[in-house]
């Protein structure tokens, strides 16, 4: 009895059937190219997915239309003017630089480059002081709390 | 140095300023690109008669309205009384059902009325991908030259029609 619970227990797995997506190539290239352009493009439904993750139904359809386009021959830039014609630059992951998107490039940099200077300000100012004076008797407490009190004196 | 203090305040503003903004802006309102382009044609089994087809050239020299929709999508159970009022009115309005059971949406039609000149039946995208659409409803204006001139994302009612809507085509009627 409790072996075939044990059987039909080990059989549960096999219910568990997920549904995979299948694209089959003529060439590696193809397959290559594929997998680079639905890791480059996004979803529209889930914003924060590109193709390749997303589960979303126009994810699916846009994941096939790439499939089919790649698997006619279609180059990298060919699928990508399709999707960017229907889509806007919102499709890209990489977004295209241009006037609108220059802070978005430049922006980082900017931002780096302004703590450079900051640090660099920062560190010229702090040579220039005078060397931290610490009181005699601030250094004879902190010893003291340190318990290195010096018998001597 | 006194007003030293203050300046994490300042970061904070500013930085609220800015998140405050971000969340007033809708992420899922992705800009058209297709508005004053050509609308793409398209040619789909027609809904209520799978041997047949109904084409877009049809509507050529018209100033007409396509709706994307599908028995699927709460918001357009809701507009859909509205749009029945719209071909009351005599608003050309042409269908496409997107990624939808035949006869589900057959029978939508029916109970609830079918505002509707035609109804293009797209289970797998393939006109939809070419509008650039990506929910629904999505309803677009095209003009007399077959130009898209507007694109609405979500719901049809009675405030957007008429502020949006309505002047501009009466604009467009009165183009050549």
């Amino acid at each position: 009895m409790r072996r075939v619970a044990v059987v039909l227990c080990l059989l549960f797995p096999l219910l568990g059937q997920a549904a995979i997506e299948v694209a089959q190539f003529d060439n590696p290239e193809q397959e290559a190219r594929y997998k680079q352009l639905i890791a480059e493009l996004r979803c529209l439904v889930c914003q924060n997915q590109n193709l390749a993750d997303s589960n979303a139904e126009l994810a699916q359809d846009m994941r096939h239309k790439t499939y089919q386009m790649v698997k006619d021959g279609a180059s990298t830039d060919d699928v990508v003017d399709y999707m960017v014609k229907r889509y806007g630059d919102f499709v890209l992951y990489r977004p295209p630089l241009r006037f609108s998107t220059l802070f978005l490039w430049v922006g980082p940099f900017v931002i780096l480059g302004g703590g450079v200077l900051f640090l660099l300000l920062f560190i010229r100012r702090r040579a220039r002081q005078p060397a931290a004076g610490i009181s005699e008797s601030d250094l004879k407490r902190a010893k003291a709390l340190l318990g290195e009190e010096e018998n001597n004196t | 140095m006194k007003a030293r203090f203050l300046i994490p305040l300042g970061i904070f503003l500013v930085l609220a300023i800015l998140l405050g903004y971000g969340l007033s802006q809708d992420p899922r309102d992705v800009p058209s690109v297709l508005i004053n382009e050509p609308a793409p044609s398209f040619t789909l089994p027609d809904l209520f008669d799978e041997q047949k087809t109904v084409s877009s050239d049809t509507m050529q020299g018209r100033v007409w309205l396509l709706n994307v929709w599908g028995t699927w999508c709460p918001e357009c159970w809701k507009e859909h009384d509205f749009l029945n009022y719209l071909a009351q009115q005599g608003v050309p309005i042409v269908g496409i059902d997107w990624r939808d059971e035949r006869a589900e949406a057959v029978a939508y039609l029916q109970k609830k009325g079918n505002p509707f000149l035609f109804v293009g039946f797209d289970p797998d995208s393939s006109a939809i991908m070419d509008w650039g659409v990506y929910g629904a409803p999505e309803t677009f204006v095209i003009d007399k030259q077959g130009m898209i001139r507007k694109k609405h994302k979500g719901a049809l009612y009675r405030k957007v029609w008429e502020e949006e809507f309505v002047p501009l085509l009466r604009q467009l009627e009165g183009e050549s």
